[in-house]
């Protein structure tokens, strides 16, 4: 994990400006209780993701051990420490999509995209995770690119969907 | 009080406690996992569950408060069938290799699987996958074992207050895990092994102890750690005469927290390379570093040393003969040491390396108080509203009083750090002062120049219980704080905001150590000190006083002992005509009035006013400042007795060398920080033919004709408590049923003192010293353009004799390094591991460039533990005038690539 990270933040420096929002983010919430997720959440929304360095500025900020922001990072799926994609494609692996062949769908695109599951692309155009069960079983087999969901996606025909996303 | 009904038992308990808490107090055992009684409960691991009647669900006692009326049952079969459940789950993700586990016999889940009758789990499947981490030397964690009870999450952040580790991941992947899932040595871990200490199965446990014994083969003997001044509790762990493993009592002034060296630093003890047999110099004319030594009998080096004691003695007369006895041998020991020295040599010449570390202390507060000791106790720190230290990088030299310090703060407590090192408890604190090193008495100065004119001094204080305030007054008002700025570098407000916080506490303690000793102006830095706390009134009271972290082990004891050449034991002074009568009554011969040389003294007149030395457990040729002219005034002495466990960098000079037995092999007592006097309990049989140093000294008094006879140390001591009246009530008995006495402790029914000087001072009123800032002997200039402080560090300890003999330690950390200020570094060009030369007026050294802002420009910094790279090559040997300490804290330095 740690080794994926580091590679991660060679690839995604942090601006100077997204520094600065973090700091804001930091100050604006310290000393409130329970403040250590809405921060993430906010900074996530800066970032995109989470790297090592952003946990310890957090970490830093809020006076609080680095173990404890990590233990929280990695508790909760909504966070991420890698960067994501201009593009995040979900393939649902519950049991009505996974029956309906739904693996299939993600083995096609790892090939085409060249990516791992919970990678990036090289280009930065798109993420790609597996996820469980969506709650649309109905239209299974279910793939959600951003906000869009497509529901009896095809093998053959789930590039063509991709590749109208930028 | 309430009245609770357990078990069908009626009882009354303290409000508050938990069901767990009562129950074991009336003996009723209710198994728990997750539960610590020295940590706060988590309620996680379900094992604690009982029943308590109108309860809808099975609560977790360790966490569920009793209240009046309550109804508890512990073994009814619905509580049994929920720990079934909870072991056997946990069981489902746990290997069952307990043939081979270090924990087989002492591990929680086994006990509890064994008492509930669960033979294997119902729940077969996936297992845990982690591959154990073995990275580091001191402890393993093995995935596969973790219960995931959290308890080494909990004592990392509630006693060692680092919390390098917590849970991560989810479900099925959690796993206890530090920052980023790095190994340990890549965090801030320190290697205390408290983690290991409270981990209930066998996930987590010492690596050098692996495959050496079973729990039940072990011996545990309770004894004394002989590091540090702490004066920790612990056990040595002994199968067929080796030291397995150390583990914390839960006793002492410690508790369960030990550190590094503490917990992982014994296997010195049974080192091959320990002195086995009395050696001999064959090539006594050419005295080089490969000296030759012959294995001799023990009657044939005694006589030789006694013979050539006599033949000194009668020739040049007992003043030419000087002894060093040591800080880390008993007080026992250090008490027949200086009692050789006077009654059978005749002199007055004993000193110990007290005069490299506190003899500013002794000089300094015996003066101002009446007494040169550690004011307050350790476990006070604790309560105290201020704290501050300077001259101290508590958390590596004393890291268990730098855990009560952190818990103060996390308590509330302010902290003020006062360093020319960015040190690690500069992370904890309100104010940071930064200052020039040597500049000590001008910051002191400026903080008190600013609590006088804010009005912020203890007026009754000064009124009743001090004397010189105005002379004193008068010396402070030149140091106002700009002027203070410029002195020392400290900006104006920082110092204001500083003074203010410490003059405004209620209880404020001042903690320091060689920072402040260290100097040309050691005691004048000691009267500072005294000055700043009299002037508020913060000594006499609990979580007060001025502290003084004491180094070694037993430095406090053998400055007790009267191992100085001025004092007998406690103090009382040689020229003193009735002291001196009563010690010629006790042992029987006529006494010296002449006060003995000191330390430097010796060495500087080695080979003219000095012809022979006999030096006990003092690693001199690393320990004193311009190891060059110590080795050439060593090579002057006409014989050299040494007496220790290694073949020392001083041994190597001696013309005698005599094995003595560390601490695990002798029976005695240490006197830690706080003046507690501890019993040392001896765990292993003497390695091969090496002797306890009172054996050696008895034997050696005998041939010398002077009779000495003692049946054991317990008859020692009964001798020093006569003659001692802070040690009068102090007896074996008292200690093994108190567990420590704190000195002064007069008669047998005086219950010790936790703090001096409440109500009064010891030496009657409190006597403020006017002092004024003077420079360092040796200043920075265009030749030796850097200032070079030096120390310790955590994973060693003064001359290294043991640390770099401890597998782990040396592994750890194998050489010595300098630390550089980046920018220094750039300038010079400087890449951080470089191998650079240090030079001064003195000698020069080669060692490796570490670059950090822990110091600033133009100082640097170097650990003076290293043979290979030693500090001590570069230091200066001038001295405070008072109490004749070598300036090891500064001197001027070159650097070059």
């Amino acid at each position: 994990m740690s080794e994926e990270c580091k590679c991660a933040e060679v690839r995604e420096e942090i601006p100077e400006e997204q520094w600065a929002k973090i700091d804001e983010i930091i100050k604006n919430n310290k000393n409130k209780p329970g403040v250590l997720i809405p921060i993430l959440e906010q900074v996530q929304q800066v970032t995109g993701f989470l790297p090592a360095k952003v946990q310890r500025r957090i970490a830093e900020g809020l006076n609080i051990p680095p173990s404890l922001v990590y233990g929280v990072v990695t508790f909760y799926s909504f966070f991420t420490m890698v960067p994501i994609g201009r593009h995040l494609i979900k393939v649902c692996l519950g049991t009505a999509c996974y029956v309906k062949r739904s693996d299939e769908i993600l083995e096609k695109i790892k090939q085409q995209l060249n990516v791992d599951v919970g990678g990036m692309t090289e280009d930065s155009r798109y993420s790609l995770e597996g996820v469980r069960c969506v709650g649309a079983c109905g239209l299974a087999p279910v793939v959600i690119v951003d906000n869009d969901t497509y529901g009896a996606v095809e093998p053959v025909k789930v590039m063509e969907i991709i590749d109208k996303y930028e | 009080m309430v009245e609770i009904i357990i078990d069908g038992k009626t009882i009354k308990v303290k409000e508050g406690i938990t069901i767990l808490q009562a129950a074991e107090s009336v003996g009723i055992k209710i198994p728990h996992l997750c539960y610590h009684k020295s940590l706060s409960p988590m309620s996680s691991c379900r094992i604690c569950l009982v029943e308590v009647e109108g309860a809808r669900t099975l609560v977790a006692s360790c966490s569920y408060l009793v209240s009046e009326g309550m109804k508890v049952k512990t073994d009814t079969e619905r509580v049994l069938n929920a720990r079934r459940l909870a072991i056997d789950l946990l069981l489902s993700n746990h290997p069952q290799d307990c043939l081979t586990c270090e924990k087989n016999g002492a591990c929680k889940l086994q006990e509890y699987a064994y008492e509930l009758g669960i033979t294997s789990t119902s729940f077969e499947g996936e297992k845990t996958q982690y591959p154990p981490d073995t990275s580091n030397p001191f402890i393993e964690r093995d995935y596969s074992k973790c219960i995931l009870c959290g308890r080494c999450v909990k004592i990392c952040e509630e006693i060692q207050v680092l919390s390098i580790t917590d849970f991560a991941n989810r479900g099925f992947e959690t796993k206890i895990s530090t920052f980023y899932d790095s190994p340990l040595q890549e965090t801030d871990c320190t290697f205390c092994g408290q983690c290991v200490a409270v981990c209930p199965v066998g996930a987590l446990t010492e690596k050098v102890r692996r495959f050496k014994a079973r729990e039940w083969e072990l011996k545990k003997v309770t004894t004394i750690c002989s590091y540090c001044g702490c004066g920790c509790t612990f056990d040595l762990n002994v199968k067929d005469n080796e030291v397995i493993k150390v583990t914390s009592t839960e006793g002492g002034i410690n508790g369960l927290a030990l550190c590094v060296k503490g917990r992982f630093g014994f296997d010195f003890i049974n080192n091959p390379a320990r002195l086995k047999t009395p050696l001999i110099r064959q090539n006594t004319k050419n005295k080089s570093h490969e000296a030759e030594f012959k294995e001799v009998s023990w009657e044939e080096a005694l006589s030789l040393v006694a013979e050539r004691f006599k033949e000194i003695k009668d020739k040049y007369g007992p003043d030419k003969i000087a002894g060093i006895a040591s800080a880390r041998c008993t007080s026992e020991e250090n008490y027949l040491f200086q009692k050789f020295m006077r009654a059978v040599i005749g002199t007055n010449n004993v000193d110990h390396c007290a005069r490299l570390c506190h003899a500013a202390t002794v000089a300094g507060l015996a003066t101002a108080f009446g007494s040169g000791a550690m004011t307050n106790s350790i476990d006070e720190i604790k309560y105290a509203d201020c704290i501050l230290v300077t001259g101290s990088n508590t958390t590596e030299c004393h890291p268990i009083i730098s855990l009560k310090i952190k818990q103060a703060v996390k308590n509330g407590a302010k902290l003020i750090v006062a360093d020319p090192r960015r040190i690690e408890l500069v992370e904890w604190a309100d104010v940071y002062l930064r200052f020039k090193s040597g500049t000590d008495v001008a910051w002191l100065n400026g903080m008190m120049n600013v609590i006088i004119n804010e009005n912020l001094l203890d007026e009754k204080f000064i009124e009743e219980r001090c004397e010189g305030f105005d002379e004193f007054k008068a010396a402070v008002m030149e140091y106002s704080p700009e002027k203070t700025e410029e002195i020392t570098g400290i900006p104006a407000n920082d110092l204001i905001k500083a003074a203010r916080i410490y003059a405004t506490a209620e209880k404020a303690s001042i903690i320091y150590s060689m920072g402040i000793t260290q100097h040309t102006n050691g005691t004048n830095n000691v009267f500072s000190i005294a000055n700043l706390a009299m002037l508020t009134g913060n000594i006499g009271r609990e979580s007060t006083g001025v502290n003084p972290l004491r180094g070694q082990n037993n430095v406090q004891g053998a400055c007790d002992m009267g191992a100085l050449p001025i004092f007998f034991p406690g103090y009382q002074k040689v020229t003193d005509l009735q002291v001196r009568t009563k010690f010629e009554e006790a042992w029987g011969v006529k006494l010296s009035e002449v006060p003995g040389f000191t330390m430097m003294q010796m060495l500087n007149e080695a080979g003219k006013e000095i012809k022979a030395m006999y030096i006990m457990g003092e690693n001199l040729m690393l320990s004193v400042p311009d190891l060059i002219q110590a080795e050439k005034a060593l090579k002057a002495l006409d014989f050299l007795v040494v007496q220790d466990i290694f073949l020392t960098e001083t041994a190597k000079l001696a013309d005698v060398i005599l094995p003595a037995v560390s601490f695990a092999e002798k029976n005695g007592t240490f006197t830690n920080t706080e003046r507690r006097v501890q019993l040392v309990r001896q765990a292993i049989n003497p390695i091969g033919q090496s002797r306890t140093d009172s054996a050696i000294i008895i034997d050696l008094a005998n041939i010398m004709g002077y009779k000495m006879h003692y049946d054991d140390a317990k008859s020692i001591m009964e001798e020093i408590a006569k003659l001692t009246p802070s040690y009068g009530g102090i007896s074996y008995e008292r200690l093994e049923r108190e567990g420590g006495l704190q000195w002064p402790c007069p008669d047998p029914t005086h219950p010790g003192t936790k703090f001096l000087h409440k109500d009064k001072f010891t030496g009657g009123k409190g006597k403020f010293h006017p002092v004024k800032y003077r420079p360092p002997a040796e200043e920075p200039d265009e030749e030796y353009p850097f200032r070079l402080t030096t120390g310790r560090m955590l994973y060693h300890y003064h001359g290294c004799s043991m640390t770099r003999r401890s597998k782990g330690l040396d592994e750890i950390c194998k050489e010595g390094y300098i630390e550089i200020n980046p920018q220094d570094a750039t300038s010079l060009g400087i890449n951080d591991g470089d191998l650079i030369v240090v030079s001064s007026r003195r000698g020069s050294i080669k060692i490796k460039a570490k670059i950090t802002d822990k110091v600033t420009q133009k100082e640097v910094f170097i650990p003076f533990h290293f043979v290979e790279s030693a500090a001590n090559v570069l230091t200066n040997t001038a001295l405070d005038p008072i109490a004749k300490i070598p300036e090891l804290k500064v001197c001027a330095v070159n650097i070059s690539l």
